[in-house]
């Protein structure tokens, strides 16, 4: 892989939501829902960031944005800090990068017309003149696959799969050069999932799009991404290219997490690894390692040092895992402490 | 909706849109709405009501054969008759022409009334609602201490210092309807604010105002309307509460609440005097309270056509 531009670069971000409590609504707690992530997404590539519900991917891309103001840390775009932008700074980068959500029936207001959607996200950043307006919205829907005759329709008149990609023209309509996909395709049925998979690798292609797509399905991750993130409780457990992912994981979150892929394969054994008991509350995460609670490996270390991400001998380049016993866990020197 | 729009395909052919304005999908929420209300018999029986005393208010003052403050004391406390239809108070005056008259009057102060006090309950409620926090709690604690007095105590109390009269009558319910107006829709802002495309047009940069008034305005309408169409009802109420008192309409304006008031001095031997402006008043608060009712009924997504 040759050396890629920086697009963002996300250092230490925090996002800690206060919790209220009390007859005068003090602040009694913080949800740590993400505590302390750093990463870099380089122009052009898909980065992927997987982890189960309540793991702060979804925070991470809300934050990045600055939908959710973070608690602490540092977004770079394009060697800007955001963070360091004021509301009126921070619209103007905005049709730099655009998100697309989960849900395609929350996501588009309900009382507008396609071309209203598409016109207003060109009239709020101005970013084509307006008797081209028109025009960009015909091809817009032409490019993620709508017909112009559907212009006129109000959303409650798509499936939900066309809604998604009402929302993927909206997304475009301002030129962005990074697009957050915020469990994108997570509502979608299976082969309309194939389906805007396809439309969002076509659009990469087309546009040179660099994309964070958020999701908790290893399947679709895969097949879309070129580096993967796996968060566990707020924090960054392993960060690699696909293959390297996938193939030869450091972590045994990781492991257990690659492990719940089904298989059509049914010859082949698989060897399941059932993690015990829930996610810790992100209200008070556990001490040191914040997986040692499930972690079969788990040794008193673990308990009270936390583990930095790091890379070992056997992993390729970027490849890192924060584990205290990711060589020995491979190399099966270190047999799991509780059975 | 065809499946195979949901193919990309570049090569399909252009289908004329259809003009007609009638099937505008932007209409069809209210089409089914008024489907449903029209269903509805007591909301029907209401609107027509309240249709009719518009249309009362508007023409009736032009076809009445008495003025309505004209005195007659030789005819004082005639029991209703073919010409006088509800009979004649104790000046003499007919009261049939000074319901007539006096049927614009309750309307206006009961829509002006709910005009004023709505808009700024909205504009309250949304703006606690959308930024939330501080702004919010100052705001609501606002409204719960007006909540604490009631209504018509409250409405007392504003006409008591600003005087009495019919347009600080409207001030004095429209103020005491403010809280209502501004809890219901600080609420729809909140289930509205959390949808994503709230946060689609925050990251696409929209301003505030955009998002509050292009995308959470229209989408908390219908609660809206239907407190609107109750409150009429509690106004109207309220205003002729404080006619009766004589703290605002004062004579010889043919309002009803007044009126009643003056019959009650008479209520023993001329009964008619206190009876007709009292069933007017019932007649107005029903209809508005039955629309209201069936607006409900009829916005709410959960009840079948």
């Amino acid at each position: 892989m040759q050396k890629q531009k920086e697009l963002l670069k996300v250092t230490d971000l925090k996002q800690h939501f206060p919790i209220k409590g009390g007859i005068l609504g003090r602040t009694v707690n913080h949800v740590k829902a993400v505590d302390g992530v750093t990463f870099t997404v380089y122009e052009g590539e898909t980065l992927s960031i997987v982890g189960e519900s309540g793991c702060g991917k979804s925070t991470t891309g809300r934050a990045i944005l600055r939908l959710d103001e973070p608690t602490s840390g540092e977004v770079e775009f394009d060697g800007n800090n955001l963070l360091a932008y004021n509301k009126k700074e921070m619209n103007k980068v905005r049709k730099d990068m655009q998100i697309i959500f989960q849900d395609p029936y929350a996501s588009i207001n309900p009382r507008h017309t396609v071309r209203q959607i598409l016109t207003e996200a060109m009239e709020i950043q101005n970013s084509v003149p307006k008797s081209e307006r028109n025009d960009r919205v015909l091809e817009l829907m032409q490019t993620v696959g709508l017909g112009p005759h559907q212009a006129d329709r109000m959303p409650h008149e798509f499936s939900g799969g066309q809604r998604q990609r009402i929302g993927i023209a909206r997304a475009l309509s301002v030129n962005p050069q990074l697009i957050i996909a915020d469990e994108a395709v997570s509502a979608l049925d299976v082969s309309i999932q194939a389906q805007v998979i396809n439309l969002l690798k076509k659009l990469q292609r087309d546009f040179n799009l660099t994309y964070l797509f958020i999701s908790h399905d290893l399947g679709v991750v895969r097949h879309i991404s070129d580096r993967i993130i796996v968060m566990y409780l707020g924090k960054i457990v392993e960060i690699a290219d696909k293959k390297s992912l996938f193939n030869n994981h450091m972590h045994p979150y990781t492991q257990a997490l690659l492990s719940a892929i089904p298989s059509t394969d049914v010859e082949k054994k698989r060897e399941r690894i059932i993690l015990k008991g829930d996610v810790p509350s992100p209200i008070d995460p556990p001490k040191g390692c914040r997986f040692h609670t499930r972690c079969p490996f788990a040794t008193d270390l673990c308990r009270t040092e936390t583990p930095e991400l790091r890379s070992a001998d056997s992993m390729l380049d970027g490849h890192m895992a924060a584990c205290h016993y990711m060589e020995e866990i491979k190399s099966g020197e270190h047999e799991p402490t509780v059975v | 909706m065809s499946h195979s729009t949901e193919h990309i395909d570049n090569t399909r052919t252009v289908e004329p849109s259809n003009p007609n304005p009638n099937s505008n999908p932007r209409f069809k929420n209210w089409k089914i709405v008024f489907r449903k209300l029209k269903k509805n018999k007591s909301a029907m029986i209401g609107g027509f009501f309240i249709l009719f005393f518009i249309i009362v208010a508007i023409i009736g003052p032009f076809l009445t054969t008495y003025a309505p403050d004209t005195q007659n004391l030789v005819n004082k406390l005639q029991t209703p008759s073919g010409e006088h239809w509800f009979g004649t108070d104790n000046f003499g005056r007919d009261i049939f022409s000074r319901i007539i008259h006096g049927t614009g009057l309750t309307l206006l102060v009961g829509f002006f009334s709910v005009l004023l006090g709505a808009t700024i309950g909205i504009l309250l409620g949304i703006i606690g609602g959308y930024y939330g926090g501080r702004t919010d709690s100052i705001i609501m604690r606002f409204m719960d201490i007006l909540l604490a007095f009631p209504g018509i105590l409250l409405a007392l109390a504003i006409v008591t210092v600003l005087g009495g009269s019919l347009v600080n009558v409207i001030i004095a319910v429209a103020i005491s309807s403010i809280p209502v107006f501004a809890r219901i829709v600080r609420g729809s802002t909140l289930s509205v604010k959390k949808l994503e495309y709230i946060d689609a047009m925050k990251a696409l940069g929209a301003s505030d105002t955009r998002i509050i008034f292009k995308h959470i305005f229209p989408n908390i309408t219908s609660p809206i309307i239907v407190q609107a169409t109750l409150n009429i009802a509690t106004a109207i109420l309220s205003a002729s509460g404080l006619s009766f008192l004589g703290l605002g309409a004062q004579p010889p304006t043919p309002e009803w609440g007044a009126m009643l008031s003056d019959g009650r001095n008479f209520l023993y031997n001329a009964p008619h005097v206190a009876l007709f402006p009292g069933l007017a008043i019932v007649a107005v608060v029903l209809a508005f309270n039955m629309l209201g009712d069936g607006l409900r009924d009829a916005f709410d997504p959960k009840t079948k056509e």
